[in-house]
């Protein structure tokens, strides 16, 4: 199977995901017997398709062009279109980030393609891939198939491979770049500055423990309840994101796929159904504690242990028996 | 400003989801709700007409049932609504979704377009591209602010990690909504009582003319295999609380 990878960048600075995909992607190149390229974009991204070169990777095609120096939809799409008609892959892989939800679908249907997006996992049975995602919110899980003729085109949700699998090549792959016609005109959208709202107030990635809120806390005046537990098991307070839609607690709290992405040796998700957006965010914890009232709730796929129950009964018990030893 | 907001119906968040012939979901016992991050959509369009005068025309697609999650849009204060019928729309993928959407709503003319992000069913995350691609508008999506300058927006866009870019593009245009940029309002009993007298114009999705051949088939769905075992904990709340800690400082040994 013919292979082709885009990877992501900004600023000259790697997407890390792209990297997770890339291991995806020499398995799959491994276990089709197949032929692996890469599309590095932008410009002056020269320096970052020889770094990419040196991975167990066939060739590198590198799409340069002053109009790509900042990411826009049209610009992508056109500029891929083109890498793609080179390349004439079977299978475009790519990783599932913010800015390939913004692009990939349309570049997809451009070519009267469908992509499978967000997939944490695929099989190779009886000469056909096929890919699997969540659906429902990770409550269950979907098969699907391509159907049609190639290209196909997927996405693989962070954290669903290791980077650190990539595997390097025995040499370097040659670096082809591949020119590309674009003019500003066919670009409609204006990308301005980047910024960040605010600084960031609590690093939560430093933590080494975190109890977290989800919808099951109910009101923002049972916040305290998780806030005492947090303190007195020397943690930070987290949440996921309806929390801090919601305005109960700040968005620098957040984790997940718009927040952080944390790793703590606890991580204590109180009502918290455990959506895919949170749950890749906290996955890589040591220990995983999930309270919850709802037995089927996908966070206890991810949890150690688990507690089925009214977190209002469970948290204060936690924290009377906290404050018992404490004074012990 | 003529705004179209699509908004799909899904399965209640609480609903109890058992599926059936093994590749939807088991839909007679359960109770169905509009999609959460298409109700930011809807709540962005009225703000954006309350401000800017114009229309809001609510978009769903699927069987009878949507009508009801179409009737919550009226009631919210949408002016008219498009019912797309077809029994069979949660077999479609999103391309066939998109062309589907897009055969309605192009008739429409509209000044701009907005969905959710994604549903909170499938989760494809791709309506709101595909269709701007359809429709030939440009787009940006994970939007969490709308200015109106003109005939062009100016909208924040979220990128990963707690950045944020401002874009700007063109009227007519298409913007997928991120979830939690406003405070979504309850409908009135006045604009229930009001809803009443709305128009909901029903299509047949198969009289839109709509060719398309599947480019993907969910073969399975199935409830996932664990990964890691989890050990559950039982009791009384005092029991479990002390067990929990007990396993934390002297088996995972993290306390």
């Amino acid at each position: 199977m013919n292979i082709l990878l885009i990877t992501e960048q900004r600023e000259g600075k790697w997407n890390k995901t792209c990297f997770e995909t890339l291991a995806a992607a020499q398995q799959i190149a491994n276990e089709t017997k197949g032929r692996l390229a890469a599309v590095v974009i932008g410009k002056g991204v020269a320096a970052l398709a020889v770094e990419l070169a040196a991975t167990k990777i066939d060739e590198v095609l590198h799409v340069e062009h002053d109009l790509l120096a900042a990411y826009t939809p049209d610009g992508y799409t056109l500029a891929l279109q083109q890498a793609i008609a080179q390349a004439k892959p079977d299978l475009v892989l790519l990783p599932h980030t913010y800015q390939v939800r913004d692009f990939a679908p349309k570049l997809a249907a451009s070519l009267g393609k469908g992509m499978i997006g967000d997939c944490i996992a695929y099989r190779h049975e009886n000469g056909e891939l096929i890919f699997v995602r969540q659906m429902f919110q990770g409550k269950s899980v979907a098969d699907v198939l391509f159907e049609g003729t190639p290209p196909w085109f997927a996405t693989f949700q962070a954290g669903a491979f290791r980077a650190d699998l990539v595997a390097q090549g025995a040499s370097k792959a040659p670096v082809t770049p591949v020119p590309v016609e674009l003019n500003a005109a066919q670009i409609r959208t204006k990308p301005l500055e980047i910024f960040r709202e605010a600084k960031q107030a609590v690093d939560l990635t430093q933590a080494p423990i975190l109890v977290s809120v989800g919808r099951g806390i109910k009101a923002p005046e049972n916040i305290p309840m998780a806030e005492k537990l947090a303190r007195l098991l020397g943690g930070e307070l987290a949440a996921s994101r309806p929390i801090c839609d919601e305005g109960w607690l700040p968005m620098d709290r957040q984790i997940g796929s718009s927040g952080q992405t944390v790793s703590p040796k606890l991580y204590l998700a109180l009502g918290i159904s455990g959506a895919i957006q949170h749950v890749v965010g906290m996955k890589g914890s040591r220990t995983i504690v999930a309270i919850n009232k709802d037995q089927n709730a996908p966070i206890f796929e991810v949890a150690d242990y688990g507690i089925v129950g009214d977190l209002f009964e469970i948290v204060p018990a936690l924290t009377e028996e906290l404050e018992k030893t404490k004074s012990t | 400003m003529k705004i179209v907001v699509c908004i799909k119906q899904v399965p209640a968040k609480d609903a109890p989801l058992a599926i059936a012939d093994g590749a939807w979901i088991r839909e007679a016992d359960i109770g169905f709700e509009m999609n959460e991050p298409d109700s930011f959509a809807l709540e962005e369009a009225l703000r954006l007409k309350e401000k800017h005068t114009g229309e809001v025309i609510a978009v769903s697609m699927g069987p009878e049932r949507v009508k009801q999650t179409i009737k919550e849009a009226l009631a919210k204060g949408a002016d008219r609504a498009v019912h797309i019928a077809d029994d069979k729309a949660h077999t479609l993928d999103p391309l066939g979704v998109a062309k589907s959407l897009a055969a309605a709503i192009e008739r429409e003319k509209p000044d701009l377009v907005l969905t959710g992000l994604q549903s909170d069913d499938h989760g494809f995350g791709q309506t709101g591209v595909l269709l701007a691609d359809r429709l030939g508008l440009p787009h940006a999506t994970l939007i969490m602010q709308i200015g109106v300058e003109g005939d062009h927006l100016r909208v924040k866009r979220e990128l990963e990690a707690g950045w944020f870019q401002w874009v700007e593009l063109p009227l007519p245009a298409m913007l997928t909504i991120q979830s939690g940029i406003n405070k979504v309002r309850y409908a009135t009993l006045k604009g229930i009582m009001a809803a009443k007298k709305k128009e909901i114009a029903t299509i047949a999705r198969e009289s839109l003319g709509v060719t398309h051949e599947p480019t993907q088939r969910i073969v399975r769905i199935y409830v996932p295999t664990k990964t890691k075992k989890t050990e559950f904990i039982t009791g009384t709340p005092k029991e479990a609380a002390a067990k929990l800690l007990e396993k934390l400082r002297h088996e995972a040994r993290v306390l």
